[in-house]
């Protein structure tokens, strides 16, 4: 019953390409898709490990940058008479960098933080992204600085039937996304219901006594932070062969805040609350944008509406619905009991 | 690392355990041992320095000085987690269960040590991961019908009342299979009636031959289940041996009842 609603819901998903036929639409369900999956990889480390990550799009952003140099090629001096060369590779190679190299930065941060926590977790990750975005923006013979990575090649896959082929349309990268969203939900499902999802929940309720019952805590928290920080990296190389041009303000602030802001209102530490937070505030500045609204009013009323949902729902939309569908149904459990 | 020379006999050794704090010396050259099989009660007033000790034993505090063993092992500067990995699991003071968890969850989580699943294993959804995941169930299904919580299961831990929290508390510990359990006063807080159900779910943990070394305050109940009792006092072992010899201890009426009372009745 469960499995057949969930297959009813992708497969959905999957037909709008076929009566949406709207290009801006579809442009905007594929940056949201993009964003949900880094909202997911977040909520990994926020919802499940309790740890705030206020630098997360720094992992977005190394993907997207790791994704196009290496599809792209390049040539640096590293040191003097070192050089570093790379021709430009297939698109899915560098996607697959993308995702590596990301991971071995949510690694190498992961163990750094081995005795941060809390707010200097916090700390730690936000002068993470800043020095991601320096980076990006001085070491202009790598990354071309403020002049941004030019023409990126858009994704080419061997596909069966079809055989070579360029996503160079919306609908193709529509699927794409959704794809790899649905493959990063099953990941991430798998993750949360096994012993490493455990230990992530005991590590986040109570660190003392997770530790007494044999929980390595800092090899679940580096865990989390590599499949999370890969996730991210994904969602970035998604980006990075979508909009095909990149710049160092994929590293913005904003950007982590847009994420956190999907996680929480969502629903933290819930598989679907980072998918319904997303839906609702990746649409609803262009909802509000196709309404033709000021806007400066269309900013008001997305203020206003996260603040309505973290006032009434505090949990987020996922925890309180679920808990509503229960308690309706305990309700009609009692009277039927009763009749 | 491991001698078997020293580890001879005793099954936890603690020799010469000192903790400083700046000045103050908490716990002050200690040694005790804990024998396979028994149940070894800690005592002492407000102070003493009995959490303090069970904190370095079980690696949450580094000891000033001394050394700990466990079936020869050096303890010494093992993070806590790798002393529970050698079966040496403690309890906490303050009540302390994963609250925002179900009570089954609670339980799944301390059977962490027993389950095998690798994270590669995990990502890709092995059949041997589903297998063992409906194994570990049955497991911690059974340790809450062992104290008493089979009822509870899919309630959050936060929910339950407090006696039945300190129960839990206890059931997280077993799952991890410990062969030394550390209990930091289990039962305060409890009522005369849960704290006599305790006493007796103590015996049936025993049975099953696991080694309980007790922090309590609660003479009653330390006199009824201590096979020997070591008492301390401003970090100090005044006295030591069996309930009958404590009781008749002059150091340890002082300690409790003050100088007078031990005159008058000594």
């Amino acid at each position: 019953m469960k499995t057949g609603l969930t297959t009813l819901w992708v497969g959905c998903l999957f037909s709008i390409p076929l009566w949406m036929t709207d290009p801006y639409v579809l442009h905007i369900l594929v940056v949201t898709g993009i964003f949900i999956v880094a909202a997911m990889s977040l909520n990994l480390l926020l919802g499940y490990a309790g740890q705030l990550s206020l630098g997360h799009v720094a992992f977005f952003g190394i993907g997207a940058y790791a994704s196009a140099l290496v599809s792209l090629g390049f040539n640096v001096q590293l040191a003097p008479g070192i050089v570093l060369i790379l021709d430009p590779q297939p698109v899915w190679c560098g996607m697959l960098s993308g995702v590596l190299v990301s991971g071995a930065f949510g690694w190498f941060i992961g163990k750094i933080s081995f005795r941060v926590r809390g707010a200097y977790f916090v700390i730690v990750s936000i002068s993470f992204a800043e020095v991601m975005r320096l980076v990006a923006v001085n070491w202009v013979e790598l990354t071309q600085g403020p002049m941004a990575l030019n023409n990126i090649p858009p994704l080419t896959l061997w596909l069966p039937g079809v055989g070579e082929h360029v996503f160079w349309k919306k609908p193709e990268n529509y699927w794409l996304v959704l794809s790899v969203a649905v493959v990063s939900y099953i990941l991430i499902r798998r993750l949360v219901r096994s012993r490493a999802g455990r230990a992530m929940v005991a590590l986040r309720e109570n660190e003392p006594l997770a530790t007494s019952v044999g929980i390595d805590v800092t090899r679940y928290l580096v865990l989390t932070t590599v499949c999370s920080a890969a996730m991210a990296g994904a969602a970035g190389a998604l980006y990075a062969h979508y909009i095909r041009i990149v710049d160092p303000d994929v590293f913005l602030f904003i950007y982590t805040v847009t994420m956190v802001i999907m996680v929480i209102t969502g629903g933290k530490g819930t598989l679907a609350g980072p998918i319904v937070g997303g839906l609702i505030f990746g649409l609803l500045p262009e909802t509000l944008r196709a309404l033709a609204i000021r806007p400066e009013v269309q900013w008001i009323v997305y203020g206003v509406l996260m603040i309505l949902v973290l006032y009434f729902l505090p949990a987020g939309i996922v925890p309180a619905v679920r808990q509503w569908w229960q308690r309706r149904r305990s309700d009609a459990a009692a009277v039927r009991a009763s009749t | 690392m491991t001698n078997i020379a020293a580890g001879q006999g005793a099954f936890l050794s603690v020799e010469g355990l000192s903790i400083r704090f700046g000045g103050l010396v908490a716990v002050d050259a200690v040694t005790f041992e804990v024998r396979e099989g028994e149940v070894l009660s800690l005592i002492g007033p407000n102070g003493a320095g009995k959490t303090t000790a069970f904190n370095a034993i079980t690696g949450y505090l580094a000891p000033s000085a001394g050394e700990i063993r466990f079936r020869g092992a050096r303890l010494n500067g093992l993070k806590p987690n790798r002393i529970a990995e050698l079966g040496l699991v403690r309890t906490f003071q303050k009540t302390s269960v994963f609250g925002g968890r179900s009570v089954l969850e609670n339980i799944l989580i301390g059977l962490h040590l027993r389950s095998q699943q690798r994270p590669l294993a995990i990502l890709l959804g092995l059949p041997s991961v589903a297998r063992e995941e409906r194994t570990l169930e049955t497991e911690a299904r059974r340790i809450l019908e062992f104290v008493g919580l089979g009822a509870r299961a899919l309630e959050l831990g936060s929910a339950l009342p407090y006696g039945e929290q300190r129960l839990l508390e206890i059931a997280v510990a077993l799952a991890a299979r410990p062969q030394l359990v550390l209990l930091d006063e289990p039962v305060s807080g409890m009522n005369a009636v849960e704290t006599a159900s305790f006493m007796a779910k103590l015996a049936e943990i025993r049975a099953l031959g696991v080694t309980v070394l007790l922090v309590e305050h609660d003479m009653k109940m330390v006199m009824g289940v201590s096979d020997r009792i070591v008492c301390l006092n401003q970090g100090r072992i005044i006295a030591s041996g069996t309930p009958a010899e404590i009781r008749r201890d002059p150091e340890v009426i002082r300690a409790y009842l003050g100088e007078r009372y031990a005159r008058a009745h000594g």
